[in-house]
């Protein structure tokens, strides 16, 4: 049983993922150093960072206050609320920027209507976080509401009586609590987001320099076979996702003790 | 003063909760409120504190109405049956809380804290996390935080009942004791009549979302209002068509007047009580009468399976006449 696991997993993950690694640094480090400094490539690291940290930031906000209101509330319509919270996971990435894009293109129902006011939506930034927000929007809200569930209101209402209000309950209280369900979910969302294709793909035109992701650039370098590039860009991809993911775990621990 | 709730109707659904009840707690006193679960009694605590929202009625705390005020304007210390613990927090920031979000200066919240640490006997562990205590300590920490804000009233839902006997007893005692220095206005939630009869200036007993009767614990006791509370707050028996406690039967070993024939049919000894069945001629009562007496006189009795005894009420005694229901009394 362990070993169909373990050779799964090594199948799976393992070998792919470290065939990556192993493959940029084949040549050693120099070709690596030099894809990095292209410009190309430092316009995607960029345009990666400023759509990944927006898209993070309103996965966070949004996850915490979806959860809030899923578990501490009880209204009309919440069990519908919560099953379709789960929309983005389940529906194809291309789909969702397609739909963006009949909503918010040039001749989509509203897009045009921005666009006569000088705000671009496709094609740029706006539409990118959009697409990219979308596809993530659940992660954040579905690690941290088992945790909010199993806290109980108790804690919440000790606080209340002992003269907190709303803001400095959730504060001092509600968010402590949360806080490594928070994380990562943060984490989790943040590792989507960077690595988000298809729905970016679709919206973003793929202009180089101007709206190319990281992603994005993977799979253009590797059609014209620029592989240095592809493997480069993958390698950090990956990197960043682990490092992300070690930094949790060793955390993590901690706070059971 | 103190605390009163005028005609408070609370509804979850279809269920009643409480049905227009209005009560008037003294200032300074322990009061339980007292009744089977599912009664309302913590509903009515819960809307006292404002955690709860009553559907109609008023809540007047120290002669300020707090219907309308959210609980953190309330200035009342809340303590929960499961403690509510901030698992987050050392026990010294637990009990600081209150304290921290009012800004007190820090020497004035380090003097406070330790004060209180050290009355509810928990300063050498100031500086643990609730998981290092035991649930008794923890309650205490909770105690010690509500009692942080000098709140006007203090309410504890079923404070006790998370705990295992010989805790519930010690806390018991302490509660009282603390009550006795700190004097200030106290409401407990309980279904335990022992624990009510025990700790109180006063009983409020609740069933069925109405108040069945309010008094001293005594009083309550020796001179029920009804049938429920009289089976409420002790053991009951039937005895010639009245409701007894079982340690208010004079027993005698030959025929007196006004006295009930019985046969004994079972003779329990519990430590130094002894616990007698007997079934009498008297078909009105169904089960059969017990009996409650100590070891002393049993043995003077030389009680036996099988014997014949002559029963009655002592002349003192708390006794319910059953045939005089108010229903009977109006034909």
């Amino acid at each position: 049983m362990r070993l169909i696991v373990i050779l799964y997993l090594s199948f799976l993950l393992v070998i792919p993922v470290s065939l990556i690694f192993w493959r940029t640094f084949s040549h050693g480090v120099a070709p690596v150093w030099h894809a990095l400094q292209d410009p190309a490539m430092t316009s995607a690291f960029r345009v990666t960072g400023i759509v990944t940290g927006i898209s993070v930031v309103i996965d966070t906000v949004f996850g915490v206050t979806i959860s809030l209101l899923l578990v501490r509330y009880r209204f009309f319509g919440r069990r519908f609320l919560d099953a379709i919270l789960d929309l983005p996971l389940a529906i194809s990435p291309v789909v969702v920027g397609l739909a963006l894009i009949l909503v918010y293109g040039k001749y989509g129902w509203f897009g045009g209507f921005l666009e006569r006011h000088g705000f671009q939506v496709i094609f740029a930034l706006p539409g990118m976080v959009l697409a990219t927000v979308f596809t993530s929007l659940p992660l954040v809200a579905r690690e941290v509401m088992p945790v909010l569930e199993e806290i109980g209101v108790e804690q919440e209402q000790a606080a209340r009586t002992l003269g907190a209000g709303p803001t400095q309950t959730f504060r001092r209280v509600t968010l402590p609590a949360i806080r490594w369900a928070l994380a990562y979910g943060v984490v989790l969302s943040m590792a989507r987001c960077l690595g988000e294709y298809g729905a970016v793909s679709v919206v973003s035109g793929r202009l180089v320099n101007k709206t190319q992701t990281l992603p994005l650039i993977v799979d253009q370098s590797f059609q014209n076979y620029d592989v240095t590039t592809a493997y480069t860009a993958s390698f950090v991809l990956a990197a960043i996702a682990i490092a992300s993911l070690v930094v949790i775990s060793l955390l993590r621990p901690k706070e059971r003790a | 003063m103190g605390i009163d709730v005028h005609h408070i109707t609370k509804r979850f659904g279809d269920f009643v909760a409480l049905d227009d009840v209005s009560l008037s707690i003294p200032t300074g006193q322990l009061t339980a409120l007292l009744g089977p679960s599912g009664g309302g009694k913590s509903t009515l605590l819960r809307i006292i504190a404002g955690l709860e929202e009553p559907d109609s009625g008023t809540v007047t705390i120290e002669g300020v109405d707090a219907t309308a005020l959210p609980p953190q304007r309330r200035n009342v210390g809340f303590v929960f049956q499961h403690y509510a613990a901030f698992k987050h927090l050392s026990v010294y920031r637990n009990v600081a809380f209150g304290l921290e979000i009012r800004k007190r200066p820090k020497d004035e919240i380090r003097t406070r804290v330790m004060e209180l640490l050290e009355l509810v006997h928990l300063e050498q562990f100031a500086d643990r996390y609730p998981a290092q205590l035991s649930g008794g300590q923890r309650q205490r920490m909770a105690l010690a935080r509500a009692l942080a804000v000098e709140p006007s009233v203090m309410l504890l839902d079923e404070p006790f009942g998370a705990l295992d006997a010989q805790v519930r007893r010690e806390l018991r005692d302490w509660l009282r004791r603390l009550h006795d220095e700190v004097h200030v206005t106290t409401v407990f939630v309980t279904h335990d009549q022992e624990e009510a009869l025990e700790v109180s200036d006063e009983i409020v007993v609740i069933n069925q979302g109405a108040v069945e009767q309010t008094g001293t614990p005594s009083a309550l006791y020796d001179q029920p209002a009804n049938e429920f509370v009289m089976r409420f707050l002790g053991p009951v028996t039937h005895l010639g068509g009245h409701l007894v406690r079982p340690h208010d039967i004079d027993i005698s070993l030959t025929p007196e007047p006004a006295t009930h024939a019985a046969t004994v049919s079972r003779i329990q000894r519990v430590g130094f009580e002894v616990r007698v069945e007997a079934r009498t001629a008297d078909t009105t009562d169904a089960d059969e009468v017990s009996i409650q007496l100590t070891r002393g006189l049993a043995d003077r009795l030389d009680l036996a399976v099988g014997q014949q005894l002559w029963l009655r009420a002592s002349h003192d005694a708390s006794a319910l006449d059953l045939t005089d229901t108010p229903a009977l009394a109006v034909s």
